[in-house]
Protein backbone atom coordinates (compact mmCIF):
# COMPACT_ATOMS: atom_id res chain seq x y z
CA UNK A 1 0.00 0.00 0.00
CA UNK A 2 2.59 2.24 1.23
CA UNK A 3 4.65 1.25 -1.69
CA UNK A 4 2.14 2.23 -4.24
CA UNK A 5 1.75 5.68 -2.84
CA UNK A 6 5.31 6.22 -2.60
CA UNK A 7 4.97 5.16 -6.93
CA UNK A 8 2.47 7.30 -7.47
CA UNK A 9 3.77 10.31 -5.64
CA UNK A 10 7.25 10.25 -7.87
CA UNK A 11 5.56 9.79 -11.16
CA UNK A 12 3.53 12.37 -10.39
CA UNK A 13 6.41 14.45 -9.27
CA UNK A 14 7.85 13.56 -12.47
CA UNK A 15 5.27 14.26 -15.16
CA UNK A 16 4.27 17.33 -13.75
CA UNK A 17 8.11 17.98 -13.09
CA UNK A 18 8.51 17.28 -17.16
CA UNK A 19 5.29 19.65 -18.21
CA UNK A 20 6.30 22.19 -15.85
CA UNK A 21 9.44 22.44 -17.29
CA UNK A 22 8.69 22.43 -21.04
CA UNK A 23 6.54 24.87 -20.84
CA UNK A 24 8.59 27.19 -18.97
CA UNK A 25 11.41 27.35 -21.74
CA UNK A 26 8.93 29.34 -23.36
CA UNK A 27 10.17 32.49 -21.02
CA UNK A 28 13.59 30.95 -20.22
CA UNK A 29 16.57 33.09 -21.88
CA UNK A 30 18.97 31.80 -24.04
CA UNK A 31 21.58 31.22 -21.70
CA UNK A 32 19.68 29.24 -19.57
CA UNK A 33 17.99 27.12 -22.02
CA UNK A 34 21.70 26.13 -22.88
CA UNK A 35 22.60 25.57 -19.21
CA UNK A 36 19.44 23.47 -18.45
CA UNK A 37 19.83 21.42 -21.77
CA UNK A 38 23.70 20.69 -20.32
CA UNK A 39 22.46 19.42 -17.12
CA UNK A 40 19.65 17.38 -18.38
CA UNK A 41 22.10 15.57 -20.76
CA UNK A 42 24.77 14.72 -18.22
CA UNK A 43 21.92 13.19 -16.03
CA UNK A 44 20.84 11.39 -18.49
CA UNK A 45 23.88 10.03 -20.18
CA UNK A 46 24.77 8.98 -16.32
CA UNK A 47 21.39 7.36 -15.46
CA UNK A 48 21.72 5.57 -19.06
CA UNK A 49 24.91 4.33 -18.34
CA UNK A 50 23.45 3.09 -14.99
CA UNK A 51 20.41 1.90 -16.66
CA UNK A 52 22.17 -0.40 -18.94
CA UNK A 53 24.49 -1.90 -17.07
CA UNK A 54 21.60 -2.77 -14.64
CA UNK A 55 19.39 -4.39 -17.03
CA UNK A 56 21.78 -5.85 -19.60
CA UNK A 57 24.56 -7.32 -17.01
CA UNK A 58 23.15 -7.27 -13.50
CA UNK A 59 19.64 -8.64 -13.92
CA UNK A 60 19.23 -12.06 -14.52
CA UNK A 61 17.75 -13.75 -17.36
CA UNK A 62 13.81 -13.95 -17.42
CA UNK A 63 12.29 -17.42 -16.72
CA UNK A 64 10.83 -17.72 -19.94
CA UNK A 65 12.17 -15.57 -22.69
CA UNK A 66 15.83 -15.97 -21.36
CA UNK A 67 17.85 -13.12 -22.51
CA UNK A 68 15.85 -11.74 -25.34
CA UNK A 69 13.69 -9.65 -22.57
CA UNK A 70 16.29 -7.35 -22.40
CA UNK A 71 14.45 -5.21 -25.12
CA UNK A 72 12.07 -4.32 -22.82
CA UNK A 73 14.71 -1.71 -20.93
CA UNK A 74 14.61 0.01 -24.41
CA UNK A 75 10.88 -0.77 -25.32
CA UNK A 76 8.66 0.31 -22.42
CA UNK A 77 10.76 3.62 -21.68
CA UNK A 78 10.23 4.62 -25.19
CA UNK A 79 6.62 4.96 -24.82
CA UNK A 80 7.19 7.02 -21.71
CA UNK A 81 9.10 9.30 -24.12
CA UNK A 82 6.56 9.38 -26.69
CA UNK A 83 3.59 9.97 -23.98
CA UNK A 84 5.62 12.82 -22.86
CA UNK A 85 6.37 14.16 -26.74
CA UNK A 86 2.75 14.05 -27.63
CA UNK A 87 1.30 15.68 -24.27
CA UNK A 88 3.23 18.34 -24.43
CA UNK A 89 2.67 19.22 -27.89
CA UNK A 90 -0.57 19.07 -27.21
CA UNK A 91 -0.56 21.40 -24.40
CA UNK A 92 2.41 23.83 -25.94
CA UNK A 93 -0.43 24.04 -29.04
CA UNK A 94 -3.13 24.74 -27.07
CA UNK A 95 -1.06 27.49 -24.93
CA UNK A 96 -0.26 28.87 -28.47
CA UNK A 97 -3.26 28.95 -29.81
CA UNK A 98 -4.44 31.30 -26.55
CA UNK A 99 -1.61 33.53 -26.49
CA UNK A 100 0.21 33.33 -29.80
CA UNK A 101 3.64 33.23 -28.49
CA UNK A 102 5.50 31.55 -31.00
CA UNK A 103 7.83 30.05 -28.41
CA UNK A 104 5.12 27.47 -28.12
CA UNK A 105 5.24 26.31 -31.35
CA UNK A 106 9.19 25.64 -30.98
CA UNK A 107 8.06 24.16 -28.01
CA UNK A 108 5.51 22.06 -29.96
CA UNK A 109 7.19 21.15 -32.77
CA UNK A 110 10.07 20.21 -30.64
CA UNK A 111 8.00 17.92 -28.39
CA UNK A 112 6.47 16.03 -31.51
CA UNK A 113 8.84 15.14 -33.61
CA UNK A 114 11.28 13.62 -30.18
CA UNK A 115 7.96 11.87 -29.53
CA UNK A 116 7.63 10.59 -32.95
CA UNK A 117 11.31 9.47 -32.60
CA UNK A 118 10.29 7.69 -29.01
CA UNK A 119 7.48 6.11 -30.93
CA UNK A 120 9.15 5.10 -34.23
CA UNK A 121 11.63 3.33 -31.67
CA UNK A 122 8.62 1.53 -29.61
CA UNK A 123 7.35 -0.12 -32.61
CA UNK A 124 10.71 -0.88 -34.01
CA UNK A 125 11.82 -3.04 -30.63
CA UNK A 126 8.27 -3.80 -30.35
CA UNK A 127 8.53 -5.69 -33.53
CA UNK A 128 12.25 -6.95 -32.39
CA UNK A 129 11.14 -8.39 -29.38
CA UNK A 130 7.71 -9.68 -30.70
CA UNK A 131 9.28 -11.95 -33.70
CA UNK A 132 11.00 -14.48 -31.53
CA UNK A 133 8.10 -14.31 -28.23
CA UNK A 134 5.14 -14.06 -30.06
CA UNK A 135 6.19 -15.49 -33.23
CA UNK A 136 4.92 -12.24 -35.16
CA UNK A 137 6.25 -8.82 -36.18
CA UNK A 138 2.75 -7.26 -35.77
CA UNK A 139 -0.39 -8.03 -34.43
CA UNK A 140 -3.60 -5.43 -34.53
CA UNK A 141 -3.69 -5.61 -30.85
CA UNK A 142 -5.43 -2.45 -29.32
CA UNK A 143 -1.74 -1.28 -28.00
CA UNK A 144 0.54 -1.89 -31.05
CA UNK A 145 -2.84 0.12 -33.44
CA UNK A 146 -3.16 2.82 -31.16
CA UNK A 147 0.88 3.56 -31.00
CA UNK A 148 0.89 3.20 -34.92
CA UNK A 149 -2.19 5.77 -35.41
CA UNK A 150 0.13 8.00 -32.97
CA UNK A 151 2.93 7.61 -35.24
CA UNK A 152 0.69 8.68 -38.18
CA UNK A 153 -0.77 11.59 -36.75
CA UNK A 154 2.27 13.07 -36.02
CA UNK A 155 3.89 12.28 -38.58
CA UNK A 156 1.17 13.91 -40.64
CA UNK A 157 1.94 17.34 -38.39
CA UNK A 158 5.69 16.84 -39.52
CA UNK A 159 4.62 16.74 -42.81
CA UNK A 160 1.87 19.56 -42.69
CA UNK A 161 4.87 21.78 -41.16
CA UNK A 162 6.80 20.69 -44.19
CA UNK A 163 4.11 21.94 -46.72
CA UNK A 164 3.31 25.52 -45.03
CA UNK A 165 5.78 28.82 -45.42
CA UNK A 166 4.12 31.61 -43.29
CA UNK A 167 5.50 30.90 -39.83
CA UNK A 168 2.11 31.90 -37.84
CA UNK A 169 -0.52 30.40 -40.38
CA UNK A 170 2.19 27.24 -40.28
CA UNK A 171 1.97 27.37 -36.13
CA UNK A 172 -1.78 27.86 -36.63
CA UNK A 173 -2.21 24.57 -38.19
CA UNK A 174 0.05 22.64 -36.47
CA UNK A 175 -1.42 23.58 -33.46
CA UNK A 176 -5.25 22.44 -34.34
CA UNK A 177 -3.68 19.15 -36.12
CA UNK A 178 -1.63 18.23 -32.65
CA UNK A 179 -4.68 18.80 -30.50
CA UNK A 180 -7.03 17.07 -32.18
CA UNK A 181 -4.70 14.58 -32.84
CA UNK A 182 -3.72 14.03 -29.29
CA UNK A 183 -7.50 14.02 -28.49
CA UNK A 184 -8.01 11.10 -31.02
CA UNK A 185 -5.54 8.73 -28.89
CA UNK A 186 -7.83 7.75 -26.31
CA UNK A 187 -10.85 7.35 -28.67
CA UNK A 188 -8.80 5.06 -30.83
CA UNK A 189 -7.26 2.99 -27.87
CA UNK A 190 -11.06 2.15 -26.64
CA UNK A 191 -12.94 2.26 -30.28
CA UNK A 192 -9.89 -0.96 -30.89
CA UNK A 193 -10.12 -2.78 -27.83
CA UNK A 194 -14.12 -3.17 -28.33
CA UNK A 195 -13.84 -3.95 -31.49
CA UNK A 196 -10.99 -7.16 -30.43
CA UNK A 197 -12.65 -8.12 -27.38
CA UNK A 198 -13.09 -11.26 -29.62
CA UNK A 199 -9.73 -12.19 -29.40
CA UNK A 200 -6.93 -12.69 -26.80
CA UNK A 201 -5.48 -9.59 -25.95
CA UNK A 202 -1.99 -10.23 -25.66
CA UNK A 203 -0.52 -9.35 -21.94
CA UNK A 204 2.70 -8.04 -21.00
CA UNK A 205 5.11 -10.44 -18.96
CA UNK A 206 4.94 -10.04 -15.41
CA UNK A 207 8.04 -8.68 -14.29
CA UNK A 208 7.31 -9.43 -10.39
CA UNK A 209 11.64 -10.54 -10.04
CA UNK A 210 12.42 -7.18 -8.13
CA UNK A 211 16.31 -6.44 -9.61
CA UNK A 212 14.08 -6.33 -13.25
CA UNK A 213 11.73 -3.98 -11.75
CA UNK A 214 14.63 -1.39 -10.75
CA UNK A 215 16.52 -2.17 -13.71
CA UNK A 216 13.45 -0.84 -15.78
CA UNK A 217 12.63 2.04 -13.52
CA UNK A 218 16.32 3.55 -14.24
CA UNK A 219 15.68 3.01 -17.81
CA UNK A 220 12.27 4.94 -17.38
CA UNK A 221 13.63 7.96 -15.28
CA UNK A 222 17.13 7.57 -18.17
CA UNK A 223 14.65 7.95 -20.90
CA UNK A 224 12.75 11.08 -19.17
CA UNK A 225 15.80 12.68 -18.93
CA UNK A 226 16.97 11.98 -22.06
CA UNK A 227 13.85 13.21 -23.44
CA UNK A 228 13.84 16.67 -21.46
CA UNK A 229 17.32 17.08 -23.06
CA UNK A 230 16.35 16.36 -26.30
CA UNK A 231 13.38 18.33 -26.06
CA UNK A 232 16.21 21.52 -24.53
CA UNK A 233 17.99 21.34 -27.52
CA UNK A 234 15.61 20.51 -30.30
CA UNK A 235 13.55 23.36 -29.10
CA UNK A 236 16.39 26.13 -29.08
CA UNK A 237 17.20 24.83 -32.41
CA UNK A 238 13.81 25.76 -33.75
CA UNK A 239 13.71 28.91 -31.87
CA UNK A 240 16.79 30.00 -33.74
CA UNK A 241 15.76 29.12 -36.79
CA UNK A 242 12.36 30.57 -36.19
CA UNK A 243 13.30 33.88 -35.04
CA UNK A 244 15.84 33.65 -38.36
CA UNK A 245 13.00 32.86 -40.23
CA UNK A 246 10.93 36.03 -38.51
CA UNK A 247 13.35 38.35 -39.06
CA UNK A 248 13.80 37.86 -42.70
CA UNK A 249 10.04 37.79 -43.08
CA UNK A 250 10.13 41.40 -41.86
CA UNK A 251 12.73 42.77 -43.76
CA UNK A 252 11.20 41.16 -47.00
CA UNK A 253 8.03 42.87 -46.19
CA UNK A 254 9.63 46.22 -44.93
CA UNK A 255 12.21 46.09 -48.16
CA UNK B 1 -28.09 38.33 -39.44
CA UNK B 2 -28.34 35.43 -36.44
CA UNK B 3 -25.62 32.59 -36.63
CA UNK B 4 -28.57 30.22 -37.52
CA UNK B 5 -29.53 32.14 -40.48
CA UNK B 6 -26.36 32.65 -41.62
CA UNK B 7 -25.64 28.85 -41.33
CA UNK B 8 -28.74 28.34 -43.79
CA UNK B 9 -28.29 30.63 -46.00
CA UNK B 10 -24.67 29.16 -46.50
CA UNK B 11 -25.71 25.78 -46.62
CA UNK B 12 -28.63 26.88 -48.89
CA UNK B 13 -25.66 28.72 -51.19
CA UNK B 14 -23.76 25.33 -51.07
CA UNK B 15 -26.55 22.76 -52.38
CA UNK B 16 -27.75 25.67 -54.74
CA UNK B 17 -24.30 25.76 -56.58
CA UNK B 18 -24.00 22.01 -56.40
CA UNK B 19 -27.69 21.35 -57.82
CA UNK B 20 -26.58 24.16 -60.75
CA UNK B 21 -23.07 22.32 -61.53
CA UNK B 22 -23.20 19.14 -60.25
CA UNK B 23 -19.63 19.41 -60.34
CA UNK B 24 -18.84 17.12 -56.95
CA UNK B 25 -21.78 14.86 -57.49
CA UNK B 26 -20.43 13.71 -60.82
CA UNK B 27 -17.06 13.82 -59.49
CA UNK B 28 -18.45 11.40 -56.65
CA UNK B 29 -20.85 9.20 -58.84
CA UNK B 30 -18.07 8.06 -60.70
CA UNK B 31 -15.35 7.25 -58.38
CA UNK B 32 -17.65 5.68 -56.11
CA UNK B 33 -18.40 3.32 -59.20
CA UNK B 34 -14.90 3.15 -60.36
CA UNK B 35 -14.07 1.77 -56.46
CA UNK B 36 -17.04 -0.51 -57.05
CA UNK B 37 -15.76 -1.90 -60.03
CA UNK B 38 -11.78 -2.16 -59.27
CA UNK B 39 -12.93 -4.26 -55.64
CA UNK B 40 -14.37 -6.50 -57.98
CA UNK B 41 -11.56 -6.53 -60.13
CA UNK B 42 -9.45 -6.89 -57.24
CA UNK B 43 -11.27 -10.03 -55.06
CA UNK B 44 -12.67 -11.89 -57.68
CA UNK B 45 -16.87 -11.45 -58.43
CA UNK B 46 -17.27 -15.32 -57.73
CA UNK B 47 -14.55 -15.88 -55.19
CA UNK B 48 -15.82 -17.73 -52.15
CA UNK B 49 -16.01 -16.47 -49.10
CA UNK B 50 -13.73 -18.12 -46.31
CA UNK B 51 -16.46 -17.87 -42.94
CA UNK B 52 -19.59 -18.77 -44.62
CA UNK B 53 -20.73 -21.23 -47.19
CA UNK B 54 -22.80 -20.30 -50.34
CA UNK B 55 -21.69 -16.57 -50.32
CA UNK B 56 -18.79 -14.76 -51.95
CA UNK B 57 -15.79 -13.15 -50.66
CA UNK B 58 -17.48 -9.67 -51.90
CA UNK B 59 -20.46 -10.17 -50.34
CA UNK B 60 -18.71 -11.01 -47.06
CA UNK B 61 -16.30 -8.46 -47.27
CA UNK B 62 -18.85 -5.90 -48.54
CA UNK B 63 -19.96 -4.06 -45.41
CA UNK B 64 -15.79 -3.01 -45.31
CA UNK B 65 -15.73 -2.58 -48.36
CA UNK B 66 -18.87 0.24 -48.65
CA UNK B 67 -17.15 2.18 -45.97
CA UNK B 68 -13.81 2.29 -48.09
CA UNK B 69 -16.13 3.83 -50.88
CA UNK B 70 -17.49 5.76 -48.95
CA UNK B 71 -14.60 7.39 -47.60
CA UNK B 72 -12.68 7.96 -50.27
CA UNK B 73 -15.23 9.39 -52.71
CA UNK B 74 -16.53 11.69 -49.71
CA UNK B 75 -12.99 12.97 -49.46
CA UNK B 76 -13.23 14.64 -53.28
CA UNK B 77 -17.01 16.58 -51.47
CA UNK B 78 -15.17 17.47 -48.48
CA UNK B 79 -11.78 18.71 -50.30
CA UNK B 80 -14.17 21.12 -52.66
CA UNK B 81 -16.23 22.36 -50.57
CA UNK B 82 -13.91 24.95 -49.36
CA UNK B 83 -11.97 24.87 -52.69
CA UNK B 84 -14.91 26.72 -54.31
CA UNK B 85 -14.91 29.21 -51.87
CA UNK B 86 -11.31 29.90 -52.35
CA UNK B 87 -11.52 30.09 -55.96
CA UNK B 88 -14.49 32.97 -56.03
CA UNK B 89 -12.72 34.83 -53.29
CA UNK B 90 -15.68 33.55 -50.76
CA UNK B 91 -13.49 32.54 -48.27
CA UNK B 92 -12.37 36.01 -47.50
CA UNK B 93 -15.69 37.47 -47.46
CA UNK B 94 -16.47 34.61 -44.98
CA UNK B 95 -14.26 35.63 -42.55
CA UNK B 96 -14.65 39.28 -42.52
CA UNK B 97 -18.43 38.92 -41.67
CA UNK B 98 -19.54 39.53 -38.35
CA UNK B 99 -20.60 37.37 -35.83
CA UNK B 100 -19.09 33.14 -34.46
CA UNK B 101 -17.52 31.34 -36.85
CA UNK B 102 -19.32 28.19 -35.73
CA UNK B 103 -21.99 28.76 -38.05
CA UNK B 104 -19.77 28.90 -40.66
CA UNK B 105 -18.52 24.98 -39.87
CA UNK B 106 -22.53 24.29 -39.10
CA UNK B 107 -23.69 25.15 -42.23
CA UNK B 108 -20.20 23.87 -44.58
CA UNK B 109 -20.81 20.53 -42.25
CA UNK B 110 -24.80 20.17 -42.89
CA UNK B 111 -24.03 20.84 -46.78
CA UNK B 112 -21.03 18.18 -46.90
CA UNK B 113 -23.29 15.64 -45.07
CA UNK B 114 -26.39 16.31 -47.27
CA UNK B 115 -23.82 15.54 -50.28
CA UNK B 116 -22.75 12.33 -48.64
CA UNK B 117 -25.94 11.29 -47.78
CA UNK B 118 -27.05 11.69 -51.27
CA UNK B 119 -24.28 9.63 -52.07
CA UNK B 120 -24.44 7.04 -50.29
CA UNK B 121 -27.91 6.72 -50.85
CA UNK B 122 -26.51 5.66 -54.46
CA UNK B 123 -23.79 4.08 -53.21
CA UNK B 124 -25.63 1.54 -51.45
CA UNK B 125 -28.08 -0.04 -53.49
CA UNK B 126 -25.90 -0.05 -56.60
CA UNK B 127 -23.00 -2.21 -54.47
CA UNK B 128 -25.98 -4.00 -53.19
CA UNK B 129 -27.09 -4.98 -57.12
CA UNK B 130 -23.32 -5.83 -57.90
CA UNK B 131 -22.09 -7.70 -55.52
CA UNK B 132 -26.05 -9.54 -55.64
CA UNK B 133 -26.87 -8.73 -51.37
CA UNK B 134 -29.99 -8.87 -50.71
CA UNK B 135 -30.86 -5.70 -47.90
CA UNK B 136 -34.32 -4.94 -48.61
CA UNK B 137 -35.73 -5.18 -44.74
CA UNK B 138 -32.17 -3.94 -43.48
CA UNK B 139 -32.02 -0.91 -45.01
CA UNK B 140 -33.91 1.55 -42.19
CA UNK B 141 -30.85 0.16 -39.88
CA UNK B 142 -28.47 0.91 -42.79
CA UNK B 143 -29.39 4.15 -43.43
CA UNK B 144 -29.13 4.88 -39.59
CA UNK B 145 -25.83 3.70 -38.95
CA UNK B 146 -24.43 5.35 -42.52
CA UNK B 147 -25.86 8.32 -41.14
CA UNK B 148 -23.80 8.04 -37.98
CA UNK B 149 -20.98 7.26 -39.30
CA UNK B 150 -21.31 10.20 -41.83
CA UNK B 151 -21.89 12.87 -39.38
CA UNK B 152 -18.14 11.78 -37.44
CA UNK B 153 -16.78 12.00 -41.40
CA UNK B 154 -18.10 14.95 -42.58
CA UNK B 155 -17.39 16.68 -38.68
CA UNK B 156 -13.94 15.96 -39.07
CA UNK B 157 -13.52 16.60 -43.12
CA UNK B 158 -15.01 19.48 -42.59
CA UNK B 159 -12.82 20.92 -40.02
CA UNK B 160 -9.86 19.28 -41.93
CA UNK B 161 -10.96 20.98 -45.51
CA UNK B 162 -10.87 24.39 -43.96
CA UNK B 163 -7.59 24.06 -42.41
CA UNK B 164 -6.03 22.72 -45.55
CA UNK B 165 -7.72 25.11 -48.42
CA UNK B 166 -4.84 27.53 -48.42
CA UNK B 167 -2.13 24.83 -49.08
CA UNK B 168 -0.30 23.82 -52.15
CA UNK B 169 -0.44 19.92 -51.75
CA UNK B 170 -4.51 20.02 -49.84
CA UNK B 171 -5.06 17.32 -52.28
CA UNK B 172 -2.54 15.00 -50.38
CA UNK B 173 -2.85 16.83 -47.08
CA UNK B 174 -6.33 16.43 -46.43
CA UNK B 175 -6.31 12.21 -46.79
CA UNK B 176 -2.92 12.18 -44.43
CA UNK B 177 -4.46 14.52 -41.89
CA UNK B 178 -8.43 12.73 -41.94
CA UNK B 179 -7.86 9.36 -42.27
CA UNK B 180 -5.93 8.63 -38.33
CA UNK B 181 -8.92 10.31 -36.75
CA UNK B 182 -11.19 8.61 -39.06
CA UNK B 183 -9.83 5.38 -37.41
CA UNK B 184 -12.65 4.99 -34.77
CA UNK B 185 -15.32 5.73 -36.87
CA UNK B 186 -14.26 3.25 -39.87
CA UNK B 187 -13.90 0.60 -36.49
CA UNK B 188 -17.49 1.55 -35.26
CA UNK B 189 -19.49 2.07 -38.69
CA UNK B 190 -18.00 -0.88 -40.09
CA UNK B 191 -18.68 -3.33 -37.31
CA UNK B 192 -21.90 -2.05 -36.85
CA UNK B 193 -23.01 -2.32 -40.63
CA UNK B 194 -21.57 -5.87 -40.25
CA UNK B 195 -23.93 -6.71 -37.61
CA UNK B 196 -26.92 -5.27 -39.95
CA UNK B 197 -26.11 -7.27 -42.52
CA UNK B 198 -25.04 -10.80 -41.06
CA UNK B 199 -27.21 -10.76 -38.06
CA UNK B 200 -26.50 -9.88 -34.37
CA UNK B 201 -26.15 -13.18 -32.45
CA UNK B 202 -24.97 -11.35 -29.30
CA UNK B 203 -27.57 -7.88 -29.58
CA UNK B 204 -24.11 -6.07 -29.86
CA UNK B 205 -25.99 -3.67 -32.21
CA UNK B 206 -26.89 -1.16 -29.45
CA UNK B 207 -23.52 -0.90 -28.15
CA UNK B 208 -21.62 -0.17 -31.29
CA UNK B 209 -24.56 2.81 -32.61
CA UNK B 210 -24.02 4.27 -29.15
CA UNK B 211 -19.63 3.96 -29.36
CA UNK B 212 -20.32 5.86 -32.62
CA UNK B 213 -22.39 8.55 -31.26
CA UNK B 214 -19.90 9.20 -28.65
CA UNK B 215 -17.38 9.26 -31.16
CA UNK B 216 -19.52 11.79 -33.13
CA UNK B 217 -20.30 13.95 -30.21
CA UNK B 218 -16.48 14.12 -29.36
CA UNK B 219 -15.58 15.29 -33.00
CA UNK B 220 -18.08 17.29 -33.00
CA UNK B 221 -17.50 19.23 -30.08
CA UNK B 222 -13.61 19.31 -30.35
CA UNK B 223 -14.15 21.03 -33.86
CA UNK B 224 -16.72 23.13 -33.41
CA UNK B 225 -14.48 24.08 -30.47
CA UNK B 226 -11.25 25.15 -32.08
CA UNK B 227 -12.91 25.56 -35.98
CA UNK B 228 -12.71 29.60 -35.71
CA UNK B 229 -8.68 29.10 -35.65
CA UNK B 230 -8.77 26.48 -38.46
CA UNK B 231 -10.70 28.76 -40.70
CA UNK B 232 -8.34 32.14 -40.01
CA UNK B 233 -5.82 32.96 -42.68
Amino acid sequence: MLETLILVVAISVIVFGVIGYSLSLVRMPEQATRRWGTVMGIAALALLVLGFFLGLVWAPPERIMGDVYRIMYIHFPSWAGTGAGYLIAFLASVFYLKSRNMNYDYVALAAAEIGLLFNVTGLITGAFWGRPTWGVYWTWDPRLTTTAIMAITFGGYLVLRAFMDDPESRARAASLVAIVGFVNVPIVYFSVRWWRTLHQVQSSPQTVDSPIVWALRTMMIAFVLLFVFMLTRRYLLARIRGEEEMEAVRLEVAG
Amino acid sequence: MSDVRRALALIGKDLTTERRSKAAFNAMAFFAAMVLFIFSFALGPDAPGMVTAGQTLLQYLWPGLLWVAIFFTGILALGRSFQVELDSGGLEALRLYPGDKKAIYAGKLVANLILLSAMELLLIPVSAVLYNIDLWDKIPALLGVTLLGSVGFAAVGTFYAALTANLRAREVMLPVLLFPILVPVVVAAVKATTLIVRGDPMAEMWTWLRILGLIDVVLLTVCTLTFEFAIED
